[in-house]
């Protein structure tokens, strides 16, 4: 390999003073070197993407900027350029692929137009040259149809096809080095697993640099040559893949690395026989649209469940494993009575629940109970933890003190100090407000957890706690547990039976280890090939 | 990260105009010590200028300008106070059912609330008070009715917001009932807006209610401002004071309630202050 393309020497970064930490980034070093891709991986607030802003010079100034250190691109310091040396280097030299294509793109112009806008601005090609040119980058990214999508608006393109504009609008210029800040988050995984291969191909293909910020290990076990590790923004440890993956030195890297959920699914434990499941849902069908408005309009109609049924033994978790739009959390909403299903049963112990009004649900409110994905929206921000979780049993009967004191039992429970009672939820972190959220769903003593994607608003290191957390508790109080996921490897470690949900229809079921080593279902070989880093056993 | 009233109290605006608001509150509240007896008996020669033998002068008909201030103040501040609270509960109510419930109840809400916003404010006030004929208590009824619609569409809005989010649907789960969802989870997150809208709600009431006493069709027998600049506006050019006075007061007033009504906007929301 040749000298590097790009050298960050000592960068620090200074953050506005009301911010809980002086420096974004502190004092570090990296190497970009020609032809390779190297992963930049940490947790929310490591820096990672701060850094990679500095790069082009994006940040926030005046209150977030550079206070030391030099970034090196052909024998330039970035740093010390204009803005219209910058702005050349932007879009030319290098470029930069955002999270989410949908708000990266204008939605009022074609996404030929886009590109041909890049094109315009830094070259001197005719319209019928860029035309020529835009149809090729398509045609690199493995866009279907390029000249039909020279006139396709954004809104009319998938999330995976205009992720794959943003990249031709990112390689249009031939740059040297292309800045992709966790290009894949928002994607499905089957997605995801196609976008990786195909910038890992390009990459090979134009012997481009790639500068790759992610918080997943599993991608970076998929694509990195390199690896650079940060926290608290200050660089961890660096080297090669094959180095950090399989051998890692700093205590950080290990811990991040045990935490990710290997793909080793889980045993069956209990085998008795179950005299009768705790949740049975039979030919559930719920679809949105389609009601009139007050004028009458017909909407379109989406099937968001079609004819679903599974079951919940007593004392089994059970994963719901799906993309967006497979209708998975429909499901566990139509369970708790959020949503009223067209057709089908639910039956909680034998009782029927599916279309009972809200009054006569109440007694069953103390069987089901929800954990939810965010932990920023789940918790009132104007009431007091203890309130939050005392809420269920007050309604329920209890009195306010035994309440309160069964919430700090609780909060004890789920590894909190049961103080945390008198203090309002914005005073804790994520990982801890989701703990305050499963002592919420415990308090009214259900005999089933529906958890909707309790971990994916988590870092790995948290969500890792917060998963064996629901495991122990779920052992110890004997719960059964729906676990709605995207995520294999979440599902592989806390479930014993998955259920594989796509565009609302059930695709497959069975256990956990059978649909690992056996799947029947096209899908579900297709989920479980594009699970990132899947060769990769740590 | 300051606190609420740190960054409130902080800004230098604000606490020159809460010193002002509260120097009008407590001259309102103890008016009757500064001036005792009838505002409108007559104490001397009309026309007697400013910082002569009364502070503020003598008006038309002989009556100190100093009584007429301080007890209009009273009337003034009173009527335009409870006019908002009357406006800001009728539309908070509207607002968060038609919020929290949508679909018909919604619509229906809505539709009315857009009626009330489609007739020019100020004429439906002077029909108001005309059909209810003047009196204090048709003026905040005036002034309520006109006022409503924009705190039922900022409070329906940010209902439609905090609705979505999931400790709402953690209390539904809970067994919540609905009555106690809307005013113990979902009211409580969207007051911040609430507080500047009406803050800035109590401005608006003190220059509608100056406007119809000016129009004359203000309380009878209650000194107000607006009654004495409509009484002295026909010899604006022979006693000044007569508009001037009371002009700059309703001025000062209404621009230190918008400036403080800006200030807890600023407070409440310090994100959007500070970058």
């Amino acid at each position: 390999m040749s000298g590097p393309v790009l050298s960050i020497e000592n960068l620090t970064v200074a953050l506005p003073a009301w911010s809980d930490r002086p420096h974004a980034v502190e004092q570090v070093s990296l190497e970009i070197r020609a032809n390779e891709i190297l992963c930049v991986v940490g947790e929310s607030g490591s820096g990672k993407s701060v850094m990679s802003k500095a790069i082009l010079r994006l940040l926030p100034e005046p209150h977030v900027r550079v206070t030391e250190g030099r970034i090196l691109f052909d024998q330039q310091d970035i740093l010390s350029l204009s803005e219209d040396q910058v702005r050349a280097l932007r879009g030319g030299r290098i470029s930069m692929i955002f999270q989410e294509p949908m708000t990266a793109l204008n939605p009022l112009m074609p996404v030929g137009r886009q590109i041909d806008e890049i094109l315009e601005v830094h070259s001197d090609m005719t319209p019928a040259a860029r035309r020529q040119r835009v149809v090729e980058l398509f045609d690199d990214v493995r866009l279907p149809e390029p000249e039909r999508l020279l006139t396709s608006y954004p809104h009319e393109l998938s999330g995976g096809q205009r992720q794959r504009v943003m990249i031709a609008m990112a390689l249009a210029l031939e740059p040297a080095l292309i800045i992709a800040d966790e290009p894949t988050t928002a994607l499905d995984v089957t997605t995801q697993a196609q976008i990786l291969a195909l910038m890992k191909d390009i990459q090979q293909r134009h012997g481009t640099s790639i500068l790759f910020i992610t918080h997943d290990f599993g991608v970076v076990a998929e694509i990195a040559d390199r690896v650079a590790v940060m926290r608290f923004g200050k660089l961890v440890e660096e080297g090669t893949a094959e180095e950090v993956l399989s051998r890692p030195q700093a205590d950080y890297t290990k811990d991040l690395i045990a935490a990710v959920p290997s793909l080793v699914p889980r045993d069956r434990e209990s085998e008795e026989a179950q005299d009768q499941p705790v949740l049975v849902v039979r030919n559930l069908v719920k679809t949105y649209g389609g009601r009139g408005g007050l004028f009458g309009k017909v909407g379109r109609t989406v099937k968001a469940v079609a004819d679903v049924s599974l079951a919940v033994e007593n004392g089994q978790s059970v994963a719901v494993v799906g993309e967006s739009g497979s209708g998975k959390s429909t499901l566990a909403r139509c369970i708790v009575g959020l949503e009223v299903p067209e057709a089908g049963d639910v039956m909680l112990k034998g009782e029927n629940i599916a279309r009972l009004s809200r009054r006569a649900l109440q007694p069953y409110r103390k069987v089901v109970q929800m954990v939810f994905q965010d932990p920023f929206a789940s918790l009132n921000p104007r009431r007091k933890v203890g309130d939050i979780i005392a809420l269920g049993p007050t309604i329920h009967g209890t009195s306010r003190e035994a309440a309160w004191d069964q919430a700090r039992e609780l909060l004890g429970l789920v590894g909190l100090d049961p103080r945390a009672a008198e203090r309002y939820p914005h005073e804790f972190s994520g990982g801890q407000r989701q703990r305050i959220g499963i002592a919420r769903a415990l308090a009214i003593k259900p005999q089933l957890i529906i958890a909707d994607e309790p971990v994916s608003a988590l870092d790995v290191s948290v969500q890792k706690q917060v998963l064996d957390l629901l495991d122990e508790l779920r052992r110890t109080l004997s719960l059964s547990m729906l676990f709605i996921t995207h995520d294999l490897r979440v599902a592989a470690h806390v479930c014993e039976q998955i259920v594989v949900m796509r565009n609302g229809e059930l695709v497959e079921q069975g256990s956990t280890a059978e649909i690992f080593s056996n799947p029947q279902h096209d899908y579900t070989k297709a989920l479980l090939d594009s699970v990132p880093g899947r060769d990769w056993r740590h | 990260m300051k606190t609420f009233w740190q960054r409130f109290l902080g800004n230098p605006r604000v606490m020159i105009c809460l010193l002002w608001l509260l120097f009008v509150v407590v001259i309102a509240v103890v008016a009757p010590a500064i001036s005792p007896g009838d505002p409108f008996s007559i104490v001397g020669q009309p026309f007697l200028p400013p910082f002569g033998e009364y502070l503020f002068g003598t008006d038309s008909l002989g009556r100190s300008m100093l009584a007429g201030l301080v007890h209009g103040a009273r009337t003034t501040l009173l009527i335009a106070l409870i006019a908002t609270i009357s406006a800001v509960a009728v539309g908070a109510l509207i607002g968060a059912v038609a919020g929290y419930y949508g679909g018909f109840v919604d619509d229906v809400l809505m539709r009315m609330t857009e009626f009330f916003q489609t007739i020019p404010a100020f004429v439906f006030a002077i029909v108001l008070v005309a059909i209810l004929t003047p009196s204090a208590q048709s003026l905040v009824i005036a002034i309520a009715v006109v006022s409503w619609p924009p705190i039922a569409r900022v409070v329906r809005g940010e209902v439609l917001t905090v609705k979505a989010r999931e400790f709402v649907q953690a209390a539904v789960i809970a067994g919540e009932r609905d009555s106690k969802i809307l005013f113990r989870e979902i009211i409580p997150n969207t007051l911040s807006p609430l507080i500047v809208t009406g803050s800035l709600l109590v401005a608006t009431a003190i220059l509608t209610e100056s406007a119809l006493a000016f129009l004359g069709l203000g309380a009878p027998n209650l000194m107000s401002w607006g009654f004495m600049v409509g009484a002295g506006r026909s010899f604006l050019r022979d006693a000044w004071w007569l508009v001037t006075i009371p002009g700059v007061a309703i001025l000062i007033t209404v621009l230190c309630i918008n400036l403080v009504g800006e200030g807890l906007n600023d407070a409440l929301n310090p994100r959007l202050h500070d970058l």
